[in-house]
């Protein structure tokens, strides 16, 4: 099992979900593939399907709309799946803090493992916190 | 006993197994380059498999053994492919009267498995990849056989590799004739489809139908058909290797033509946007199949 996680570690592929977020993330997301940051040097790639997934990487505030969907998407993902929480909305919230619309934080839904904040986050922040999560995936046994 | 070790081992499923991922790396790597990345190292396809396996497998609800069992049938097959052809140039006793006949049928088995696994996923987005598949092999089937035709007739009608490989080391490649030329030409359209690699990536669209076929695969099958790919990116430049560049066949010749053929068919993926169905389907029996059927009439002729 060890050397099949050490495995993961190398190639995760990463679904993206946008819970309602402005496409900044989203945008800042395509330009780790560009030739500047070229995640696949990792193994890094962007997965189509859920069940292909390695990593959630989920952007936007969860709102109320989405938290349905985003639990059932988790539940599609297989294990072991790491959750990443990509800009400033998924990590706190942001400005919707008191918003009618969005009621709870992400990690009170999901357990997230990795908190990428920034509004939007630089590539460069997005990329350590994906090998972050890499690193943390080799420490869980 | 060394049938058993040709089909396991040696040309078959082991070896077509490493030199595939080792092509997928090269393939990832090239497209990395003239997209001027930096690319994932030579031993990622061997880890993405590695971690495919270790994953959980999830059933959807709709599906039953058929789902689970069926991306093993395109492996199995794929490899027998690949041993037949494989001794045909290192064991040229091994070669059998007609194993032309059996690897063009063995080579569109793994069609067929990603036919009956998306279908009985119960997906309506992996029942349109089914459907799109289905139409391509429609399409691509006639001019690839119409090819091979050109090349069985150009070495005396014989449906042996053994000859054809026999027949071009006394006359030179076939590739080096008008029929030869224009027969290769069309193969390597109707393998590009075959393998799946872009513009013909129609029934894996992961932009629009996320990942079509696959889409409800996880785990270890996934791995499998990954596999799959992967042994089809050396199997099938392989078989054209043998049909139309037998003229030296060192085992270093042969490394060199398949990665050349790779090469080529991964300069078309990178140079072409993706095919609509119709589009393919008219680019295929239009004029691919003309020019497979020319080069059939020059091969009769004698050209």
């Amino acid at each position: 099992m060890n050397l099949k996680l050490k495995a993961l570690a190398k190639s995760l592929w990463v679904f993206h979900v946008s819970v309602g977020s402005c496409n900044n993330c989203d945008i800042e997301i395509l330009d780790c593939l560009t030739p500047r940051f070229d995640v696949e040097r990792f193994g890094i790639l962007l997965a189509g399907s859920v069940r292909h997934a390695d990593v959630l990487l989920i952007t936007g505030a969860m709102n109320r709309k989405a938290v349905v969907r985003m639990k059932k998407i988790y539940q599609q993902a297989p294990k072991p799946c790491l959750v990443v929480a990509c800009g400033t909305c998924a990590c706190s919230q942001h400005m919707f803090r008191d918003s009618y619309n969005v009621r709870e934080p992400l990690d009170k839904i999901l357990p997230v493992d990795v908190y990428i904040p920034g509004c939007p986050p630089k590539p460069e922040a997005i990329i350590s916190g994906i090998t972050k999560a890499a690193a943390k995936l080799k420490g869980r046994r | 006993m060394s049938w058993l070790f040709y089909y396991f081992i040696f040309p078959g499923l082991l070896f077509s197994i490493i030199m595939g991922l080792l092509l997928s790396w090269v393939d990832r790597k090239t497209s990395a380059r003239l997209q001027w990345r930096v690319g994932p190292p030579w031993y990622q396809g061997f880890l993405d498999i590695l971690k495919l396996s270790g994953k959980e497998t999830i059933l959807p609800e709709s599906a039953g053994w058929v789902f689970l069992a069926v991306p093993y049938l395109g492996f199995l097959s794929l490899g027998l492919a690949s041993a037949i052809i494989g001794s045909s140039i290192f064991f040229p006793g091994a070669s059998f009267l007609g194993d032309i006949i059996v690897v063009v049928y063995v080579l569109t088995m793994p069609a067929i498995a990603l036919i009956i696994g998306a279908s009985s996923s119960g997906n309506p987005l992996a029942a349109v990849g089914a459907s799109r598949e289905m139409k391509l092999a429609l399409a691509y089937e006639l001019p690839f056989l119409l090819s091979v035709i050109a090349v069985v007739v150009r070495s005396g009608i014989s449906i042996r590799l053994n000859q054809v490989l026999g027949h071009q080391a006394l006359y030179g490649s076939n590739i080096f004739s008008y029929s030869g030329a224009l027969a290769f030409i069309c193969a390597i359209f109707c393998i590009q489809a075959k393998i799946g690699l872009p513009p013909f990536d129609i029934s894996e669209a992961e932009q629009e139908i996320m990942a079509g076929v696959l889409i409800e695969y996880s785990g270890l099958p996934l791995a499998i058909f990954k596999l799959t790919k992967a042994m089809l990116l050396y199997t099938m430049p392989l078989f054209l290797t043998v049909l139309f560049l037998g003229g030296d066949v060192g085992p270093a010749m042969v490394a060199l033509k398949v990665a050349g053929i790779v090469l080529l068919l991964v300069l078309i993926k990178n140079t072409n946007p993706r095919l609509r169905i119709d589009q393919a389907l008219k680019f295929f029996w239009g004029p691919v199949t003309l020019l497979s059927l020319a080069s059939l009439v020059l091969a009769v002729i004698g050209l």
